[in-house]
């Protein structure tokens, strides 16, 4: 019965991995030379990424279980435990968060100039933090994690941002803070109501024993929170702005890995332990979801700024994700977790991209650009391939990831499944039409070579930068299964646990308490 | 022997002249006083009930209420002192820094 | 095995090495990579073409795709009758193009990304022929798009050529939405992608609706329409053929290779490739057969007043192709794919000449380079690329012992055993006949004949093109002579139809009844309608050169239509582009920022206001603070005395 197998390497590597960044913070508070903040910050990023990999090589892809367990009583009378653990769900963003905090070091290795071991410290517990959210198996721990993350995050935008870095910052921190706050609410009543404990596992093969009433409060209160991290339609407004306004590592960390809890937290807690809830909300959230995918689409064209434009497409991209999710089926939510990474993969390459010709302009005005196929055909080449992976081409990552997520969304709503696929047509359009702004016609005179701003091509930093990125775009691309693998059995026992609470007589009571409601 | 009412309206008195200077007054050292009078009060109608009851709890409280008393205007004054050093002025409605 | 890997391969090696090591170290070498990694193609192709003949069919799963509960996709090819004449028809054709490209590009800056384009484009069209289930097709379908993305943009400087590349690509992607749909569905409609599977299973389906907003609807003809959805937008058919006029601002090898013989044509070959779906469902064939017609009759009007010559032989190919979707629609499969291998010859070759044209012209400084009413006479200067321009001429009018006659006659008289329709489109096709011969030959007289209507100084500098350019030109003339001969009708020749007895397995037989006088009356209606398209045209073009211009002032209104192509173009501006540009700019990004966010800023600012409203009461005042402590506490010790 029970659900975990512990730690099959015999040393704590999921502590080491999520800790280990904060050993590397509290290093840097004695380091004060700016060049070897950066270098051992690196060296910390790199490790770690090196210490969370034979996570990747022993784990076993045949049970849905919980692997690499490790679990310590923490607060006994409250029953808290130190409670950690990673399944095929997790285990890949696992991975992404290890993959994107390395770059993001090495992105900033020019850009972030001032404060900089300050900048450091906070991508390092930024870092511990979201490898904390995704490993977590215990509510108390988890959500400790889920707002630490929200401390860094927000001082990375709110110090070293662009202009207007203040109210970005703060419409950032206050819409998650209002989610994480009617989350709170909901793991309280779920601690009550499920026997006080604050196990996940436990409380997921609960939810039998919750009724439709408190499931469907219960929802609502993690909803909040979750949607507004997605973002869905339409709580999404912080978004835009906390893109625009942050530097560039922060961009990628918060499309690569931060907005992508949203939808871990429905995977994680409300599908498996609130499956009737989740049932009754399946069609307005992915009405929501193709709303967000048009909607998205659709204010794209009408953006001048290229990292707001980039953002809103975020809006879009994610609307797939949550559709796929919400499909409830296999393909759907397969699809879901696979279009998560691409989507940190595509649009975290396309922020590193955009902060590293924005160190060469200062500008980030569409229309200031213009001819840089010409100018940066390196630059330009690579950027192709992300805009064609983003509109989903085949061989490209986005490809797999929609098309499973458009399969899925088919099988379950014939109807939403066509309006989602219209977001293929717009999302050709405005990237291709962003790509001919930015890289034909002709160049701006002030960045050719002879002009005021000559802009150069990518170096090697740069390079070795992004290349990870697209090797995992290609990858995917052609073999997705490499990745697809890890999570079939997790998949395979969501699914089944939603199925089986199908108990009959379900909708009569859902369909009476609706009633009482209105 | 003095009966215990008249210690009960002793420090009443005390009191209500400690409250009337509280709010009557601008003067912020006048006040402080205001404020010791008002503590003493209590403390003599503590000892009074103290003695009547034959119970040493009054007197055990008055003890915390003069540490207290001590503690407060040592603090007090020092705000005061630190105040003045700024704006030289201890009227109360010329100190409005709270003011929404 | 490996044969067949190594045929798509090649190319995208040969892309892969011209891509990142062009820039650098290649340059102007670049050729010497592509062209023998090309050729090898093609004589793999003709090996595997032999492998057919002898009866050997491929049909083999090399790595499993995608996987994902019980969905199952592999990558794999299948070699059979038909993908094997297209890997000829691709590969023979990309080799000439290749060559050509040699010589025509010679000196372009981007002469490297050029051939890396095109060997990415031979690629992803050989993916797509040779694929073995729809989601490879699919792969293809989109990366042809793709490499006809960067080759019509191929001078991304000039706005036109970026905006038309993006064009092709946006435009495309209205069908590819139809047949990914199409797709998912055949999926859940069959639990499998691979064609074999799926047409074995079709029979068992057959009548079968799906409920769609409350209408029953059959499923097969849903799926087919879907599918042709996709073949509408990248063969440019009625009402998404906007896009390949404006390709036209790609070099013209792509002209000639992408948007003449190979990549148009894929819905051709898709339609073909799935004939045991479309022929279950007669409602999808005839939307195949109707908007072939219509689209080959409605491309050849525009074409007839075109003056840019590439332009006039791309609305020639949207016209052609709908010959082939009408010869598809009437279930004459194999006449379609026919007409499509010939095509492919004399297509390529005209629009290769044409190159050759305007490479003379270009290199004679003169600038409008594209616009034949300023060129004229040149069958002087250019006596190779004038009889080669005749020959395919004469094979695309139909004139006959010429491939075109064979093919299009083919698809004329299947058209005519059709019934009532078939009837109505045999005369559609009869009339676009016409005016194909006629604005082909207006082509050849306005080019070649007469007197040059360019500057003096120009002229002078007109020469022959290299023999880089004209050999490829004659190897595809001797295509477009006698490509046709594999398909000699049998009234002519018993056994003369070689290429549809060696399709049958593929594409089945053409149900045909018709007496041998009828066909007789068919044959002798096109060579007619040719005969008469050319009488017409030398009349205006050469005798009476006055004519042209009188005709157009006596019907302006009517030139102006053709001329401006229906306004088709303008009609989609209007009704589609700009209206969403607009709608998102001034409805949704209004929305969003002042509904939205309105509430979300709103509930903050009026927090705010009444923050600053009750901040009033903290007056700063300590005794008004201490009276109402005072109060308070009286109150309280009130309200408790009181209540006790």
């Amino acid at each position: 019965m029970e659900d975990i197998i512990y730690n099959q390497l015999g040393y704590s590597i999921l502590s080491w991995t999520v800790f280990l960044p904060v050993l590397g913070a509290l290093l840097l508070l004695f380091i004060s030379n700016a060049g070897a903040v950066r270098w051992t910050t690196l060296a910390f990023t790199v490790a770690n990424f090196f210490v969370a990999f034979p996570l990747l090589q022993h784990f076993d892809k045949t049970t849905h279980k919980m692997q690499f367990v490790e679990k310590v009583p923490w607060i006994p009378s409250w029953g808290i435990n130190y409670f950690v653990g990673i399944d095929g769900i997790s285990i890949l963003f696992i991975f992404l968060t290890t993959i994107l905090s390395v770059l993001c070091v090495l992105v900033s290795w020019k850009s972030i100039a001032s404060k900089v071991k300050e900048f450091h410290i906070a991508i390092l517990i930024l870092e511990a933090a979201m490898l904390g959210v995704f490993a977590s198996l215990d509510f108390f721990l988890f959500y400790i994690f889920w707002e630490a993350m929200l401390i860094p995050m927000f001082l990375i935008i709110g110090v070293w941002g662009g202009q207007n870095r203040l109210y970005a910052t703060i419409k950032f921190f206050l819409y998650t803070l209002v989610g994480s706050v009617l989350m709170l609410v909901g793991i309280v009543v779920l601690y009550f109501a499920g026997g006080n404990t604050l196990d996940i596992l436990a409380l997921s093969n609960m939810h039998a024993q919750f009724p439709f009433q408190l499931q469907f409060w219960l929802f609502l209160a993690f909803f909040a929170a979750f949607a507004v991290k997605v973002p869905m339609f339409p709580v999404h407004t912080w978004l835009p702005d906390a893109h625009t306004e942050a530097p560039t590592a922060g961009s990628v960390i918060l499309a690569g890995v931060l907005i992508k809890m949203g939808a871990y937290g429905f995977l994680r807690f409300s599908m498996p332990m609130l499956p009737d809830a989740t049932k009754f909300f399946m069609g307005p959230i992915m009405v929501l979801s193709v709303i967000a995918i048009i909607y998205g689409a659709l204010v794209c064209f009408a953006q001048k700024d290229f990292k707001r434009l980039i953002a809103y497409s975020s809006v879009s991209h994610m609307g797939y994700v949550t559709l796929g999710l919400f499909a409830l089926n296999t393909q759907g939510v397969e699809g879901g977790i696979l279009q998560m990474l691409n989507h940190g993969i595509i649009t975290g390459a396309m922020f590193l991209m955009i902060g590293i010709i924005y160190e060469r302009t200062h500008t980030r005005v569409i229309a200031d650009y213009g001819g840089f196929a010409g100018l940066v055909p390196w630059f330009a080449g690579l950027f192709m391939i992300l805009t064609f992976a983003s509109v989903g081409l085949p061989a490209t990552n986005g490809f797999i990831g929609e098309f499973l997520i458009m399969f899925g969304a088919f099988k379950a709503n014939k109807i939403l499944g066509v309006f989602a696929a219209t977001g293929i047509i717009l999302g050709a359009g405005y990237m291709l039409w962003l790509y001919q702004r930015i890289f034909f016609q002709d160049a701006n005179p002030d960045y050719e070579a002879s002009g005021h701003h000559p802009v150069r091509d990518l170096d090697l930093r740069e390079v070795l930068t992004l290349v990870p990125l697209f090797v995992f775009v290609f990858w995917i691309g052609f073999y997705p299964n490499t990745f697809l693998e890890y999570m079939h059995a997790s998949v395979e026992h969501l699914i089944q646990q939603m199925e089986l609470t199908a108990v009959a007589g379900n909708e009569n009571m859902i369909a009476k308490y609706i009633m009482e409601i209105f | 022997m003095v009966p215990l009412s008249w210690y009960i309206v002793l420090s009443a008195v005390m009191f209500s002249i400690g409250v009337f200077g509280f709010l009557a007054r601008r003067n912020l050292l006048i006040i402080f006083i205001s404020i010791e009078l008002m503590l003493n009060s209590v403390n003599i109608s503590l000892v009074a009930f103290s003695h009547y009851l034959q119970s040493m709890r009054g007197q055990i409280l008055v003890f915390f209420v003069i540490t207290v008393a001590a503690a407060e205007a040592a603090i007090g004054l020092a705000i005061l002192i630190a105040y003045y050093k700024n704006n030289p002025t201890i009227k109360v409605d010329e100190i409005n820094l709270l003011k929404g | 095995m490996l044969k067949y890997t190594l045929i798509p391969l090649l190319p995208f090696i040969s892309f892969l090495i011209n891509i990142l090591f062009g820039r650098n170290y290649i340059k102007d070498k670049a050729h010497w990579i592509a062209v023998p990694a090309v050729a090898g193609s093609f004589i793999l192709a003709v090996s595997a073409f032999f492998d057919v003949l002898g009866g050997h069919d491929v049909n083999v799963n090399i790595y499993s795709w995608i996987v994902s509960g019980d969905f199952n996709v592999s990558v794999g090819f299948l070699i059979d009758q038909l993908s094997a004449i297209m890997l000829i028809v691709v590969t023979s054709i990309s080799t000439l193009i290749f060559i050509y490209s040699i010589g025509y590009m010679h000196g372009d800056p981007g002469y490297y990304r050029f051939f890396a384009y095109l060997s990415l484009f031979v690629f992803s069209m050989l993916m797509l022929v040779m694929g073995n289930n729809f989601l490879v097709m699919y792969f293809g379908w989109e990366a042809v798009g793709l490499c006809s993305y960067f080759l019509i943009g191929f001078w991304f400087h000039k706005k036109s050529a970026s905006d038309a590349g993006k064009k092709a690509f946006i435009v495309n992607r209205f069908g590819d939405f139809g047949f990914g749909l199409g797709v998912i569905l055949i999926y859940l409609t069959f639990g499998s992608l691979e064609f074999m599977q799926v047409f074995d299973k079709a029979g068992s389906i057959a009548g079968q609706t799906i409920n769609i907003l409350g209408n029953d609807v059959n499923l097969i003809t849903l799926i087919c329409l879907l599918l042709f959805c996709g073949a509408v937008g990248k063969s440019a058919q009625l009402p998404l053929h906007v896009w390949l006029p404006d390709a036209m601002e790609g070099p013209t090898p792509v002209s000639a290779l992408i948007h003449a013989a190979t990549m148009v044509t894929a819905g051709v070959f898709m339609v073909a490739r799935c004939n045991p779906l479309f022929s279950m469902s007669p409602v999808a064939m005839n939307t195949v057969a109707i908007t072939g017609g219509l689209t080959a009759i409605f491309a050849a009007t525009i074409a007839l007043v075109q003056n840019d010559i590439k332009r006039v032989i791309a609305y020639s190919t949207v016209s052609q192709l709908g010959y082939m979707f009408l010869a598809l629609g009437v279930g004459a499969y194999s006449a379609g794919i026919f007409h499509l291998y010939t095509h492919a010859y004399f297509k390529a070759l005209l629009f290769l000449g044409s190159g050759s044209v305007i490479h003379a012209l270009h290199h004679a400084g003169h600038h409008d380079e594209q616009n034949m009413q300023k060129m004229g006479g040149l069958k002087k200067y250019m006596p190779i690329t004038y009889k080669v321009f005749i020959l395919a001429t004469l094979s695309i009018t139909g004139i006959p012992f010429f491939s075109g006659f064979f093919s299009k006659d083919e698809i004329l008289w299947r058209a005519y055993q059709g019934g009532d329709l078939g009837k109505f489109l045999w005369l559609l096709a009869a009339l676009a006949a016409l005016l194909t011969a006629f604005y082909s030959w207006r082509l050849i007289f306005l080019t070649f004949h007469g007197t040059f209507r360019g500057s003096h100084e120009h002229e002078h500098h007109i020469h022959e093109s290299p023999p880089v350019i004209t050999v490829p030109l004659m190897f595809l003339a001797f295509g477009a002579v006698f490509a046709g001969y594999v398909g000699i009708p049998p009234i002519f020749l018993e056994h003369g139809d070689r290429i549809g007895e060696f399709l049958a397995p593929v594409l089945g037989h053409p149900a045909g009844h018709g007496t041998h006088a009828e066909e007789i009356f068919v044959i002798l209606v096109s060579i007619a309608v040719a005969v008469l398209g050319w009488m017409v045209a030398y009349n205006m073009y050469i005798k009476n050169t006055g004519l042209p211009q009188k005709l157009q002032d006596r019907f302006a209104p009517v030139h102006k239509l053709l001329f401006n192509k229906y306004y088709i173009d303008e009609l989609y501006s209007k009704t589609l582009v700009q209206p969403m540009l607009k709608a998102s700019d001034k409805i949704i990004l209004g929305f969003d920022t002042y509904i939205i966010e309105g509430i979300v800023n709103g509930v903050p600012n009026l927090i705010g206001a009444f923050g600053r409203k009750f901040r009033e009461v903290q007056t700063g005042m300590l005794s008004n603070y201490a009276l109402v402590m005072a109060i308070g506490a009286v109150c309280i010790v009130g309200i408790w005395v009181f209540l006790k």
